[in-house]
């Protein structure tokens, strides 16, 4: 290490350290590192799942649970989210996560569980399995993407594409004489008693996201207390198949999807 | 009242360039670059030395690129440390 | 000293699993196997602790062996045909994960609704695949009450071996009716934790339980993989039982129940002066190919016996390349042939003349 530096180097580098706030002391935000890994995601630019992965992550890092959790990843775009998060987990049928979730918990009763599932998985194909781990009360956290579309298979109606919503398999509207009304399983769920905690969240604000961090950190103390369900649903965008930007489809969401499901609590341990 | 300091950095590798971050900054401090990255995305870059550190950014950043910084004020940093005082002791704390 | 007890099939199957140390079983009603959930809704939590829960289906049942095998748990459903039915999704997770567990169909006469009656309709179903994909379960098919506990604890054993799926394959007469059964002691709950499963993080890397691998040459490793072990299971898992063979000028091939009914015709053949011997396999897959060609080398001729239309006779036939000359006796819709009915057809078809 002989060599001599360049004075103009030197004294590039020492303007560079004066002035950089970017410090390891300074840091008021950072991507979680043991509890996700440092990989791309597969997720389509401005996809929420990304963000729901990455709150996750926090809250388990956060919360010392690194070796407590155990997730279930369901069929659909978070099929591979244990190639992202981790921690254990299983990867479910399609519909059936929240049964994977209750066999897991039913054996390990000490550890905490959650499933992760979208909207045609948790609503249409698993409805029965969503309404009885709840009904039972199932110790688990159910999280719920909800962006009224089937996001993998490339855009076709859900049980919760809004009525007119345009689909691939209903390409002039969703008819809700025909096709059925979007179903809100999270009002459905919130009404049986095994529920202990039912709330929908965004993540496409800042606050709404700060409100989904709450909500993860809040089921998994309620789990811990062994106090039943927690379900977590996110209205989440799909600009890919709403066939919009990231930027608009976040505007989409609010003027449509949040009208049809309002944010906040249906069902809080206070009875609210 | 001093303006907070703040900074981001951005994995640009690992951006898509989805803008979120550019629609959440109260600052207008972030553009879309000129130049893609190796994933072909215009990646996200700090234009504007206006940053707050407010974080906002990575928040509804989807692929956790995002490192927000803030600087901490000197002057707060340095209050009196005392410890393992016995007895009477008068300090007087200057701004 | 021995504890006898004198108990229906499926009692006994859910007796062996409480004492087999057991930690789980999830299940749903259908006849003619709700014994093995009533059972051990009624004895299983208050003695050794383990779970058992009624699931909302068949389809949640297995998923919920899915998850909890994936701890490395002994994990156990049963069902009866078009239960079994639904679950071969499930089943199909299970064997790709390799998820060590136990499955019992107590097979009743379809197809469709069928009957609630005892069939061995679901031989292909069982030995074949069943679920979508190339994979394989370890089949057991029990012919005694006996053999219907015995078998819980060896199955666990063979399931954690080779981390595959094992199933009892048995029917709706040998779950319902009631023998003299001895009684293994029980042995304890203890949890080993194992190298593969989801239990919680472990030295820093999350461990995964999947059935999914996108790539292709990927998954055609993982293909090659399951057959190796397939292959292995066949070199050293086949389980037979040949009664009164060496002498036999015929031989009955059956498995389950109809291998028992099939030994009262060899002895009134025998009282007739036809010398007649039963080859019984106990392991339908690996089916015991080698052993039967042996068996049945130099006979005059073999019947195969089934309740169904003649599934089995297809590995038969596979076994004998043609050396022997194999006839079919079957009965379906959940009719037991008699011990007299199977001699007539064996006379018939081989010392008659008749084809």
């Amino acid at each position: 290490m002989s060599e001599k530096k360049m004075l103009d180097d030197q004294h590039y580098e020492e303007m560079i350290q004066e002035e950089s706030i970017c410090i390891n002391d300074n840091i008021v935000y950072e991507a979680p590192k043991s509890a996700l890994y440092d990989t791309p995601m597969h997720y389509c630019p401005g996809c929420g799942h990304g963000v729901v992965h990455r709150l996750l992550a926090e809250v388990i890092e956060e919360m010392g649970i690194l070796n407590d959790v155990i997730g279930v990843a369901p069929v659909g775009c978070s099929v591979l989210a244990y190639n992202y998060l981790n921690i254990d987990m299983s990867e479910a049928a399609h519909g059936r996560a929240s049964a994977v979730a209750t066999g897991i918990k039913r054996v390990l009763p000490e550890k905490l569980v959650f499933s992760y599932q979208g909207d045609g998985d948790l609503a249409a194909i698993g409805t029965g399995e969503t309404i009885h781990t709840c009904n039972r009360g199932e110790n688990i956290l159910i999280i719920f993407i909800n962006n009224g579309i089937y996001g993998m298979t490339g855009g076709q109606m859900a049980p919760t594409t809004l009525p007119d919503m345009k689909s691939t398999t209903s390409p002039f509207g969703r008819d809700v004489i025909t096709m059925g009304a979007p179903l809100k399983m999270t009002d459905l769920v919130a009404q049986l008693p095994g529920t202990y905690y039912v709330t929908r969240q965004s993540v496409h604000k800042p606050t709404n996201v700060r409100k989904m961090k709450k909500a993860i950190q809040k089921s998994f103390e309620y789990q811990k207390q062994n106090k039943g369900t927690c379900f977590i649903e996110v209205v989440s965008n799909c600009p890919s198949n709403w066939k919009m930007t990231p930027v608009e489809s976040n505007k989409w969401l609010e003027d449509n999807m949040l009208p049809y499901y309002p944010l906040g609590d249906l069902k809080t341990p206070d009875g609210k | 009242m001093a303006k907070v300091k703040g900074d981001i950095v951005i994995d640009i590798e690992k951006c898509k360039g989805c803008e979120l971050c550019i629609a959440a900054c109260p600052q207008g401090t972030l553009e879309k670059s000129k130049h893609v990255n190796q994933k072909g995305y215009l990646y996200i870059v700090k234009v504007e030395d206006n940053c707050t550190g407010c974080a906002n950014c990575a928040l509804v950043c989807p692929d956790a690129v995002i490192t927000v910084y803030r600087q901490t004020s000197k002057a707060k940093q340095q209050v009196a440390k005392i410890s393992n005082v016995t007895g009477d002791l008068t300090v007087t704390v200057k701004e | 000293m021995k504890e006898l007890k004198l108990m229906k099939g499926n009692e006994a199957l859910a007796e062996a699993a409480i004492r087999a140390g057991c930690d789980a079983y999830f299940g749903y009603p259908i006849t003619p196997q709700s014994e093995v959930l009533e059972y051990l809704s009624r004895e299983a939590n208050n003695r050794t602790g383990m779970t058992v829960l009624q699931a909302e289906s068949e389809i949640a049942s297995i998923n919920m062996v899915y998850g909890a095998a994936g701890t490395g748990k002994k994990v156990m459903t049963s069902s009866s045909s078009p239960g079994i039915s639904l679950m071969q999704e499930g089943i199909s997770y299970i064997a790709c994960a390799e998820l060590p567990c136990l499955l019992v169909n107590v097979n009743r006469g379809g197809p469709g609704l069928g009957t609630i009656q005892p069939a061995q309709g679901d031989y292909f179903q069982s030995v074949k695949g069943g679920g979508h994909g190339d994979y394989r379960l370890i089949v057991l098919a029990p012919s005694t009450v006996q053999e219907m506990a015995d078998f819980v604890g060896l199955s666990f054993e063979l399931a954690f071996k080779y981390r595959n799926p094992v199933l009892i394959l048995t029917d709706g007469a040998l779950g319902q009716m009631m023998e003299k059964v001895e009684l293994k002691p029980q042995m304890s709950r203890e949890f080993k934790e194992l190298e593969w499963a989801t239990t919680g993080r472990k030295n820093g890397n999350g461990r995964v339980i999947t059935s999914l691998h996108l790539k292709p040459d990927e998954m055609e490793v993982l293909n090659h993989h399951l057959q190796k072990k397939y292959r292995e299971i066949e070199k050293n898992e086949i389980r037979y039982q040949a009664i009164n063979c060496e002498d036999a000028d015929y031989i009955i091939v059956a498995y389950g129940l109809v291998a028992r009914i099939c030994q009262k015709s060899a002895d009134l053949a025998r009282e007739k002066g036809i010398k007649v011997g039963v080859f019984r396999p106990i392991t339908l897959f690996p089916f015991p190919y080698q052993q039967l060609k042996e068996v049945a080398s130099n006979k005059k001729g073999i019947l195969d016996v089934e309740m169904n239309s003649g599934q089995m006779i297809e590995d038969v036939r596979l076994a004998l390349e043609g050396s022997v000359p194999v006839r079919f006796h079957g009965r379906m819709g959940g009719i037991v042939p008699s011990p007299e009915e199977i001699l007539d057809k064996l006379e018939e078809k081989f010392i008659g003349g008749a084809v």
